[in-house]
């Protein structure tokens, strides 16, 4: 329905350059616009480029802008026309989403090129002759306020879609959008004016080009950047699934870990960089136990001394591990001091109280919570409730009263699913072991899932608390 | 060769001296746009602040304002009468006002960089600068699409010559002094010229587009289009800036998982670094660059995590002198945890194929399989370094490929490792 409205509209926004009588078109640039938008557009499609340039929507606007500023109204809404209907979609419906785009283009850049025309940007330009010199300090103004009403009309317009097709209240569904567009818009406004400026010129379309490579570039090297923070994300996951190899008992452990500490997190009111951080704390908070050697962690039936020594030592590990990456920062403290406790009795070091890292702290407290309500094929999980009385009952010893009280809240307040192991869609990847279809027949001297009963032997977090409830059912 | 640095430092200060006292002597032309890019200029390269060492170009914005400068023939429609020495005196002035804060902070710029780009600058400029100036170019392009054109094709020649200076400077750079007196042999030249022309299409490219709307833009609309140009190289070099910043991380990551091996005691301390190293210093050897390098050293680093599904260690982490079988059982392991590090499929085929015989592996596997196994057998018996390649050098007829044997044989030869450029 909103589609179709659009359509219509855009339809009476291009109407008027149509009839060929018009004498005022600028046919040539029309033409050259169009064709040169519609190139700009079609690598998307292709399967070669598509894969290496990924272009999002919004990587040539600065060509549209360009056209607003140089052409009248429904000229330049004409220029967006083959391009959009071209472009790349990602999803299904096809028709659907591609006529809605060219209308929302053409509607916008009608306005965008209206506002322009009506602060007389046309004329400060200037042209080819040597005396016809461009307005400058006032030609940004016209330009600016177009670009600001290029980017109001296609946010409104986006929100209203996203309304109408999702059911979001129409408030949220504009209120994301404006703040985060405003500022690239301006940028490919200003960039639309110089093109506009030197296509005037007498140098010409040609060197009207050149504005958009760094543009081009820009976005291209965006798109890099998202692909290699997925693939970095990938490898953060892969460190902790080197422990699942490692410890099958404690599967999704980790991912659960690091969203419960950002829910209390949250709830202590942090920063919203600081809880990415603590979020890679939680993930990776077991990431020593590669250290320790696979028999220990994998024993049946209760440690020796010796051995306990050895487990504890993980938090170490852990903290050797991941002690070159930098971004971590505080998560790395939080790493080596997941084991301290409250009272001082804790391991590595023994801190105690505030001596404890604030994200360690915190790490404690999700960590002993998920050892608790998760399922494990030694014993079944508790509930929810209970595992927080229990954690009240150590607060003050073992955990920070502060972060057991916040952890109370938020799992009030947004509720807990414990089983809900698949915290990120590629959790369910199958693990090396049974994987390696080649190596399936050789597979003997590896360790697999095993199914027997295991004893508590201190490895859960919950640790300190009342053996006699970790006991196997 | 090796007097390739002296030669170019020795030009950048001569012509710096000559561009200032010349301008002295006759006065400043249009002081008002030398002020101007003298200030969009230590703008630009105040930007090498928080540059992350990664990174290609950490001041574009300073190299498209000097180019544009070294380009300009009119200003609003009036000719311009700057010459090659302004120019030159202009980009060294605000270098080095840039460069104050800088040194106070004790990380300034290094003095190649700085060299280099007097030295390109100055190419555009006396290729430019003469021809404008004589009325040659209007008569030969006129004032319109082919002046643009010229311009660009300039802007090309003069990326070309930075690239050839920068490999330059590298190859000379890589080696300490006195080395080539001990009969080392150098770095090959191609590779490491491939690597910088690769780099003018990422942001090279971006700088010079700048460089050359800037010139046209100020010639066509005056000083004011300056501030207006700068926003999109900005936004270039922000995105450039958080693409390398990522990319940090996700190396250090793998560097982590890597060395997880090594923590769990399966591996030798420091076994998985050396191995990557060692392969990059071999891999340019053999004429790779880029990418290439890329796969290779994340191959390289990762090629033992297969070992972390083994409960029992290895011993010594040594896979080398494993039966075969074995070998390539935990290569298909490897392979199967480096393809869920979301890295290219292509780093995850070379972990995999690692143990197979040379004839049947790509070329990273093979550089890898036989660092790895020199590796190995360095860290095992008496034999030392000398015995590995002598054990190397005997298994070249199924499993070591002879060239990279032979290339490996002339890093270690050389000495040192060859420092990695960020690429």
């Amino acid at each position: 329905m909103v589609i179709l409205a659009a359509a219509v509209c855009a339809v009476l926004c291009v109407r008027r350059a149509l009839p060929p009588g018009s004498a005022e078109v600028p046919w040539g640039t029309v033409g050259l616009l169009t064709g040169l938008y519609l190139a700009c557009e079609l690598p998307g499609r292709h399967p070669f480029f598509g894969s290496s340039v990924p272009i999002s929507a919004g990587s040539f606007f600065p060509l549209l802008l360009a056209a607003a500023f140089l052409l009248p109204p429904a000229a330049a809404a004409l220029v967006a026309i083959p391009g959009s209907l071209a472009g790349r979609v990602e999803n299904a419906p096809v028709a659907a989403r591609r006529v809605w785009r060219t209308a929302q283009l053409v509607i916008t850049v009608w306005v965008a090129s209206t506002v322009h025309g009506l602060l007389g940007g046309g004329a400060t330009l200037g042209g080819p002759d040597p005396g016809l010199l461009p307005d400058f300090p006032y030609a940004v103004l016209p330009a600016c306020v177009a670009a600001l009403a290029f980017s109001l009309v296609l946010t409104a317009l986006d929100g209203s879609i996203l309304a109408a097709a999702e059911r979001l209240p129409v408030r949220r569904a504009w209120s994301g959008l404006l703040p985060s567009s405003l500022g690239p818009h301006l940028v490919h406004g200003l960039a639309g004016l110089m093109m506009a400026l030197l296509w005037r010129s007498s140098y010409g379309p040609l060197s009207a080009l050149f504005v958009l490579l760094p543009m081009y570039i820009s976005c291209w090297v965006f798109s890099q950047y998202h692909r290699q923070q997925a693939a970095h994300r990938a490898t953060i996951r892969a460190l902790v699934q080197a422990v699942d190899i490692k410890d099958t008992y404690t599967r999704g452990h980790s991912e659960r870990v690091g969203r419960a500490s950002v829910l209390i997190a949250r709830e202590l009111g942090m920063a919203e960089d600081r809880l990415e951080v603590l979020r890679f704390a939680g993930i990776l908070h077991d990431v020593g136990k590669l250290g320790v050697p696979t028999r220990v962690l994998r024993k049946d039936g209760p440690l020796t001394p010796e051995e306990r020594r050895v487990i504890e030592l993980h938090p170490e590990y852990g903290h050797e591990i991941v002690r070159g990456i930098g971004f971590l920062g505080e998560a790395r403290a939080a790493i080596l001091h997941h084991h301290e406790r409250l009272d001082g009795s804790g391991y590595p070091y023994g801190l105690s109280g505030r001596e404890i890292p604030e994200f360690a702290r915190v790490v404690a407290v999700a960590d002993a919570f998920d050892a608790m309500t998760s399922t494990r094929s030694y014993r079944r999980g508790r509930p929810v409730p209970v595992a927080v009385e229990e954690l009240k009952r150590c607060a003050g010893t073992q955990f920070d009263p502060q972060m057991v009280r916040a952890l109370a809240r938020a799992v009030e307040r947004c509720g807990w699913a414990a089983e809900s192991v698949a915290v990120t869609a590629d959790e369910a990847v199958p693990l090396p072991g049974a994987g390696a279809g080649a190596g399936a027949g050789a597979r003997s001297g590896f360790v697999r899932q095993a199914s027997r009963p295991r004893p508590p032997d201190g490895l859960d977090g919950a640790d300190g608390l009342d053996a006699a409830a970790e006991r196997p059912r | 060769m090796t007097g390739a640095v002296p030669a170019v430092r020795g030009g950048a200060v001569a012509l710096a001296l000559g561009g200032l006292a010349h301008t002295l002597w006759h006065g400043v032309h249009e002081p008002w746009h030398a002020l101007a890019f003298g200030v969009l200029i230590t703008v630009g390269e105040l930007a090498r602040w928080g540059a992350l060492p990664g990174e290609r170009e950490p001041a574009p914005l300073g190299a498209a304002g000097a180019l544009a400068y070294a380009l300009l023939g009119r200003s609003g429609g009036q000719p311009t009468t700057h010459g090659v020495f302004q120019v030159i005196a202009v980009l060294v002035a605000a270098q080095l006002v840039a460069a104050v804060p800088h040194v106070a902070r004790g990380s300034g710029p290094t003095a190649d960089q700085l060299a280099r780009r007097i030295v390109t600058v100055t190419f555009a400029a006396v290729c430019f600068q003469p021809l404008y100036n004589s009325g040659r170019t209007a008569d030969w392009f006129g004032d319109g699409p082919f002046f643009a054109l010229f311009l660009l094709v300039l802007l090309g020649l003069t990326a070309l010559c930075d690239a050839v200076l920068g490999a330059l400077l590298l190859r000379s750079g890589a080696f300490p002094h006195g080395f080539r007196s001990r009969g080392g042999t150098s770095i090959p030249y191609g590779p490491l010229l491939r690597d910088e022309l690769r780099a003018l299409l990422g942001i090279g490219s971006a700088v010079c587009a700048t460089g050359a709307v800037m010139a046209l833009g100020v010639a066509v609309a005056g000083l004011w289009a300056l501030p207006v140009l700068c926003v999109p190289l900005l936004l270039t070099q922000v995105s450039f800036r958080r693409f390398v910043a990522v990319r940090t991380t996700y190396r250090q990551t793998i560097a982590s998982l890597a060395r997880s091996t090594e923590i769990a005691g399966y591996t030798p301390h420091g076994h998985a670094r050396r191995v990557a190293v060692l392969c990059t210093a071999v891999g340019r050897e053999l004429g790779l660059s880029g990418t290439e390098l890329t796969v290779l050293e994340y191959a390289a680093l990762m090629h033992d995590i297969g070992q972390l599904s083994l409960v029992d260690p290895v011993p010594d982490g040594a896979t080398a002198p494993l039966p075969a079988a074995e070998q390539r059982r935990i290569a298909l392991l490897g392979g199967a945890v480096v393809r869920q590090t979301g890295v290219d499929s292509e780093i995850a085929v070379v972990v995999e194929r690692q143990a197979d015989p040379y004839r049947e592996q790509p070329l990273p596997a093979r550089i890898v399989r036989a660092v790895n196994a020199y590796d190995d057998l360095c860290g095992e018996g008496l034999s030392g370094p000398l015995g590995a390649l002598e054990r190397l050098r005997l298994g070249t007829a199924h499993d070591y490929q002879p060239e990279v044997v032979e290339s490996l044989a002339k890093v270690l030869a050389r000495g040192g490792l060859t420092p990695v450029p960020p690429g």
